[in-house]
């Protein structure tokens, strides 16, 4: 396996903040690596600048082997880019997008046209072809900037928060499309800040906050290097005493709200303590990147 | 020299973006540009030209015709440049879209001037065809004014780019037009000659694009010799060129932060 993207000691700093600060991270060919961070952490930054849109202060930054700097086009010609923000042109139809983008990266009209059934079926449009964009619905925009992003046949597709803001029937319907280009062997760089997205899709992640990585790997060698594997919360119709009450309990218990979280090898024996307490609701679950991502990052809000 | 200041053959396709998007409202969008120049022409050139009698020997129309196409072709680069550009740069995302591709800031650049010199030149044909049925554009060779169009919409849109780039938002356009355009729509010799101005006054004015245009323009539609003509040309391909690297320069630094 190859390296894609290799970044050592990647810095970006904005008047007043450092936006990635010294990150080192590498994406093998054919894995789908994903950048987990609360808002501002500097997932989109990184982003900006695996893609040529930001330039670095410091550090390393290679794709397909080169040096990545703004307007590489050798680079950018391998690469699809799924942004944030719908970029689709708003004056054009469906297939229209497909065809102006495609001549944006040198391919000739009718090499568009030939590729605009697979794309259209990919996306699930193909009775949308001279519906404008205007016209479309969140889900079926998203699954045409995807589709947009494959029409230069790209090795590696870089999406930034792919699903945010859409139903889940949508979200699901990404998923499993991200799903098929991973097994057609596409490299596949994603940021998200849902930790169903991630589990869901990543092979490997890093956590990132305030521009620093705090722990990479795959999700489940994030869950039994930060977390108990069983979970126990505990929520009540009337106040709960604090945490230290439950010191005798095994693992540890936090409290968070209205709610205890009990973190521990050994879930019975928590539940088992709480059975004749029938004003409390119990429920008991395996640990999940969501607890790994609350206990590295914090529980406070970050804004 | 830095290479990505030059423009790759890949700004053709950002030309052809905005055609294949003009096409669709190309009836509108005509007669939105014909509209004001035809309105100058008839309220002036036929209202006011009643008074004027002749200028440099020729009827006030035909005189006027001549600068309503030199000034329609600033004033239509220069809408193209700012609410066109601003509109793709800032709501449409457009710019972005294509950064993401082998499309570099040089080329989007490139692609919006040759399009608002093509929209210069689209608009200009048309009150050139307007001006023939009208009878004042008298001399025989005055389709030689089509080019000078367009080399003057390369020019505006060029420097509409500068000030695009560095716009907060639509209201900053105010500024050009009541410092840039509209002093130089009213003082470049469109509706009488530079000479009747003040000396210094003449020597600036002279100096400024529109001037140069109108220079190149009127003596091709009345039909009289060209004075200068090289200088003109330069000129003007001096300010599309300065103005090019400058606009390139400005949203480089705007578009990628």
């Amino acid at each position: 396996m190859s390296e894609v993207v290799s970044a050592t000691g990647l810095r970006k700093g904005y008047p007043g903040r450092q936006a990635v600060d010294g990150i080192d991270f590498t994406i093998q060919s054919g894995e789908c690596f994903g950048i987990l961070g609360p808002n501002g952490a500097g997932k989109s930054t990184t982003l900006r600048m695996v893609i040529g849109l930001t330039a670095l202060d410091g550090g390393r930054l290679e794709v397909f082997g080169q040096p990545m700097y703004p307007e590489q086009t050798t680079t950018s010609q391998r690469m699809g880019v799924v942004p944030q923000e719908d970029n689709l042109d708003p004056d054009l139809t469906v297939g229209e997008n497909l065809l102006v983008y495609g001549r944006y990266f040198g391919l000739s009209d009718q090499a568009v046209q030939e590729k605009l059934v697979k794309l259209l079926a990919f996306a699930q449009l193909e009775d949308r072809r001279d519906a404008m964009v205007r016209e479309l619905s969140g889900g079926m925009m998203r699954r045409l900037v995807i589709a947009r992003s494959l029409v230069g046949s790209p090795e590696l597709i870089v999406l930034d928060e792919p699903t945010t803001g859409l139903d889940p029937q949508a979200r699901h319907l990404i998923w499993q499309r991200l799903r098929m280009l991973r097994e057609e062997g596409v490299t596949l760089l994603l940021t998200t800040h849902y930790m169903e997205e991630a589990a869901q899709l990543c092979d490997r992640l890093m956590i990132l906050n305030r521009g620093q990585i705090l722990d990479q790997g795959t999700p489940a060698e994030l869950i039994s290097r930060h977390v108990e594997p069983e979970v126990v919360e505990i929520r009540g119709n009337g106040p709960l005493p604090e945490a230290g009450a439950y010191a005798h309990l095994p693992g540890r218990i936090e409290k968070i709200g209205d709610t205890l979280f009990s973190y521990s090898t050994d879930a019975h024996t928590v539940l088992d303590h709480f059975r004749n307490r029938h004003d409390l609701t119990c429920l008991m679950r395996p640990a999940n990147l969501e607890d790994v991502f609350l206990k590295l990052t914090g529980r406070e809000l970050n804004d | 020299m830095d290479m990505s200041a030059l423009p790759t053959k890949r700004f053709f396709q950002v030309w052809r973006r905005h055609l294949l998007v003009w096409k669709k409202s190309a009836a509108t969008s005509l007669m939105g540009t014909l509209g004001e120049p035809f309105l100058y022409l008839m309220g002036m050139g036929y209202g006011l030209g009643r008074f004027v009698g002749e200028i440099e020997g020729v009827s006030y129309l035909v005189y006027l015709t001549a600068g309503i196409l030199a000034a329609n072709s600033m004033n239509t680069a220069t809408f193209e440049a700012l609410y066109g550009g601003f509109t793709r740069m800032t709501r449409q995302n457009t710019f972005h879209a294509m950064l993401a591709t082998p499309v570099r800031v040089a080329d989007v650049v490139a692609g919006e001037v040759v399009w608002g010199g093509t929209k210069s030149l689209i608009s200009g044909t048309a009150i050139f065809l307007v001006g023939n049925l009208l009878g004042s554009i008298p001399s025989s060779t005055a389709f030689l004014v089509l080019p000078v169009v367009f080399l003057s919409g390369l020019v505006f849109t060029a420097m509409g780019l500068v000030v695009m780039a560095i716009a907060p938002n639509y209201d900053f356009f105010l500024y050009y037009f009541t410092l840039v355009t509209t002093p130089m729509f009213l003082f470049c010799g469109v509706f009488y000659p530079v000479d009747s101005l003040p000396q210094t006054a003449q020597l600036v004015v002279n100096m400024l694009p529109l001037a140069h245009v109108v220079s190149l323009i009127r003596p091709l539609t009345v039909g009289v010799p060209l004075e200068d003509p090289v200088f003109h040309v330069v000129a003007l391909l001096v300010y599309a060129a300065l103005a090019f690297f400058l606009a390139t320069r400005l949203l480089k630094k705007r578009l990628i932060v």
